[in-house]
């Protein structure tokens, strides 16, 4: 057991020594946290629009008024035909063009309806989306604003939709963002470090000399894990307090079983690391089969960025077996919706069967003997 | 030039002698494009919903069909206490609740406003907004078709005085709204800067880790030189890699190729020397590989995140705005979909071009400069 101990001391010597990395370690999932909730967003801001007005009367004049004052929107270029269209898309900027037509006030006053085009760059279909929805937007505005002043009333008839966003009514992405960011900071702490360090010893030598000490193989796993472990426990509790006093992200569940849950994916995560260290030879395999293995499926086939719903079914299958989906399941049940135990049993399960046999994979793969 | 020649040659025997790296290198890029291509998308495929109904209608029986003949929307469960169906959407079995309250259909057929309740599980924001969207339009819908039916006098309603404007859409390069067209060429820019800042940088760091870098270090090779042996190799795995997948996307995913294929490899072979230039620095900061590679990561996943390939860069604050001046990726990624889908010359991305340029030659020298022959 001493020695035991004065192994695991090493362990933890040896990586509290290396100041940059902890640096780094500590920092990341603060810089990511603030990326994610300030940087990532799927509204528009600022986004450079263009006009080309055939009319320029005053209703187009207060329609580009209204657009240019909104937050959403900067007007940078008033075009003067339609074969300029072409080379402000091409140079990139700009992302969209409205079109008014040729006496569009008299059209509105004398006919009751005008038209106005809107030609966008859908080079980025979601952004198409979202500035042709922001801008017909304003124009109804302005338009309920125009019949409000000369007296109509819009009509009430009809089915009328009452829309409740459970969960998260202000549709903030950061709420979505927070349990994936945990899920990707374990893998990466847990995983990742784990399968490296390890593979290091080999690569330096140093394997064999903690194969022939009096250390059990176990304890040396063990002893190499716990360092990894604390970390991720730590930065965990990095990214909840953030997550509660920066971005007020809501926590309606059990702290406790919440712990029960990131202890499960971390050991499945350590687990996972152990085993790439025993099938790699050097630190750049383990480094790149973690990344590409590990890394990019949980960030992107578990629903962390994506919705696993959204992906063809052959991804959705491969999607059962990575760890994070299940945990980001339980994770984003017990933050938002309150879920207990008795509604995540099922996740529960799948996590922590998956997380027995990457401990048992791991452990029989794990050589004892240098080849 | 010989001496070069030598290392270079040492190199690809080391690269190539690694069984496990070569299907890391060679067909991994692959598998990545093809998998993060279709895993990479927000359209909205079908959504579960139940139906809490207390009408009991004609009218609710026409919605419901209404709403599962769109194809977006499929009815799991018809149940009539709403707690039970709260309890579905907490357990993650449903999206939507619809809630039809009693007397529906007699309001409606009044004219008066009948509202019905849809209640959509938004713990992801941006699938609850295309949810809300469609259901809002299908509803409209419904409500056109039943009043020009009916030929009540309601609807429209007093639409002959009102003003109206028409909006007319009209997406120009993609007018299909294709999502995979947009994220193939975003994707290659980041499989290629795996490449180019892990395997150079790393390659280094590993001679100082493993004890080599002194034998190199007591030859008569010069500073240059060695640099040219560690980076030409990768520069060349990156350009190969590239090409396949620029291949993969032109015959595989049939995006269209509108601008011209020269220079996406000339900016392509700057980027490579940026991102290497790049993890040639962090390897002259660092002493092991492990440090190494978590900078690296770092720094690729917030340039990457910050690069506009998932979200818009429109759609950050202005100060996040400004950093993405400097950051490369960002640069790759716009010209990729630019020249790619747009057709854009060198007239449009002359800056760009030079921008990553600047910062290729000034990291190349600062690298170069942190790098010494001397250890200790």
């Amino acid at each position: 057991m001493n020695t035991f101990k004065g192994f695991v001391i090493k362990e933890f010597k040896q990586i509290y020594r290396d100041k940059r990395t902890l640096v780094v370690l500590f920092g990341m999932p603060v810089i990511m946290m603030i990326l994610f909730g300030f940087a990532i967003r799927n509204e528009i801001n600022d986004a450079q629009i263009g006009i080309l007005d055939f009319s320029k009367d005053q209703v187009t004049r207060s329609v580009i008024q209204k657009l240019s004052n909104s937050e959403s929107f900067k007007v940078t270029a008033y075009l003067s035909g339609y074969d300029e269209v072409e080379e402000i898309f091409r140079a990139g900027e700009i992302k969209e063009i409205v079109v008014f037509e040729q006496q569009f006030e008299k059209k509105l006053t004398t006919g009751g309806i005008a038209n106005i085009q809107i030609i966008t760059d859908a080079t980025d279909p979601n952004l198409a989306n979202l500035v042709q929805a922001y801008t017909s937007n304003i124009v109804r505005d302005y338009v309920n604003e125009l019949n409000a002043e000369s007296g109509f009333v819009t009509n009430q008839a009809g089915l009328q939709p009452e829309i409740r966003m459970m969960y998260n009514p202000e549709l903030r992405s950061v709420n979505l963002f927070v349990p994936g960011l945990i899920a990707v900071i374990l893998m990466l702490v847990s995983a990742l470090m784990t399968s490296i360090s390890i593979t290091r010893e080999k690569e330096m030598g140093n394997m064999e000399i903690l194969l022939v000490s009096p250390l059990k193989p176990h304890h040396i796993i063990i002893g190499k894990v716990l360092p990894y472990m604390v970390l991720s426990i730590v930065n965990v509790f990095t990214i909840l307090v953030l997550a509660e006093f920066i971005f007020n992200v809501p926590f309606k569940g059990s702290y406790l079983l919440f712990f029960f849950e990131a202890g499960l994916f971390i050991l499945a995560a350590l687990a996972l690391g152990v085993f790439i260290s025993s099938v790699a030879n050097n630190q750049q395999t383990a480094m790149m089969v973690s990344l590409a293995g590990l890394l990019l499926p949980t960030v992107l086939l578990s629903g962390f960025i994506f919705p696993v719903a959204s992906m063809p079914m052959p991804l959705q299958w491969l999607s059962h077996i990575i760890p994070a989906k299940w945990f980001l399941i339980i994770v984003r049940g017990i933050m938002l919706k309150g879920s207990d135990l008795i509604l995540m049993w099922k996740e529960t399960l799948i996590l922590a069967l998956m997380t027995l046999g990457f401990i048992g994979m791991s452990l029989k793969k794990f050589k004892v003997r240098l080849q | 030039m010989k001496i070069i020649g030598y290392l270079l040659e040492k190199e690809f025997i080391q690269i190539f002698r690694n069984k496990a790296m070569l299907p890391i290198i060679f067909v991994m890029p692959i598998v990545q494009l093809l998998v993060l291509s279709f895993a990479a998308t927000y359209e909205l495929k079908e959504v579960d919903f139940a139906l809490v109904d207390m009408d009991q209608s004609s009218l609710s029986r026409e919605l419901t069909a209404k709403f599962q003949s769109t194809g977006y929307f499929n009815l799991t469960e018809v149940i009539f206490d709403e707690k039970q169906a709260q309890k579905m959407m907490n357990a993650g079995d449903i999206s939507m609740i619809m809630y039809l309250p009693s007397g529906l259909e007699t309001d409606f057929s009044s004219g008066k406003p009948a509202s019905i309740q849809l209640s959509i599980d938004a713990v992801d924001g941006t699938q609850a907004g295309l949810i809300q969207s469609y259901s809002t339009s299908i509803i409209n819908d419904y409500n056109q078709d039943k009043f020009a039916n009916l030929q009540i006098d309601v609807w429209p309603p007093v639409v002959n005085k009102a003003k109206s404007i028409n909006i007319i859409p009209q997406n120009w390069y993609n007018p299909d709204l294709d999502y995979l067209t947009f994220m193939v060429p975003g994707i290659l820019v980041v499989l290629v800067s795996m490449i180019g800042l892990f395997l150079s940088g790393m390659n280094i760091v590993r001679e100082q880790e493993i004890g080599t870098i002194e034998q190199l270090n007591v030859t008569p090779i010069r500073k240059s030189h060695f640099m040219i042996g560690k980076l030409v190799p990768f520069w060349i795995i990156g350009m190969f890699d590239l090409i396949i997948g620029l291949a993969l996307a032109r015959y595989g995913f049939n995006i269209p190729f509108l601008g011209s294929l020269t220079i996406i490899l000339i900016v392509a072979g700057i980027y490579l020397v940026v991102v290497q230039a790049l993890g040639l620095l962090i390897s002259t900061i660092t002493n092991t590989q492990q440090q190494a590679m978590f900078i690296a990561w770092f720094l690729a996943v917030i340039f990457i995140l910050l690069g506009g390939l998932f979200t818009p860069i429109e759609s950050m604050p202005a100060w996040s705005q400004q950093i993405t001046l400097a950051n490369p990726v960002a640069y790759f990624i716009k010209i990729m979909r630019m020249v790619l889908l747009k057709g854009a010359g060198w007239k449009e991305i002359q800056m760009m071009v030079a921008a990553l340029s600047g910062m290729g030659i000034l990291l190349m020298m600062v690298s170069i400069n942190r790098y010494k022959k001397t250890t200790g």
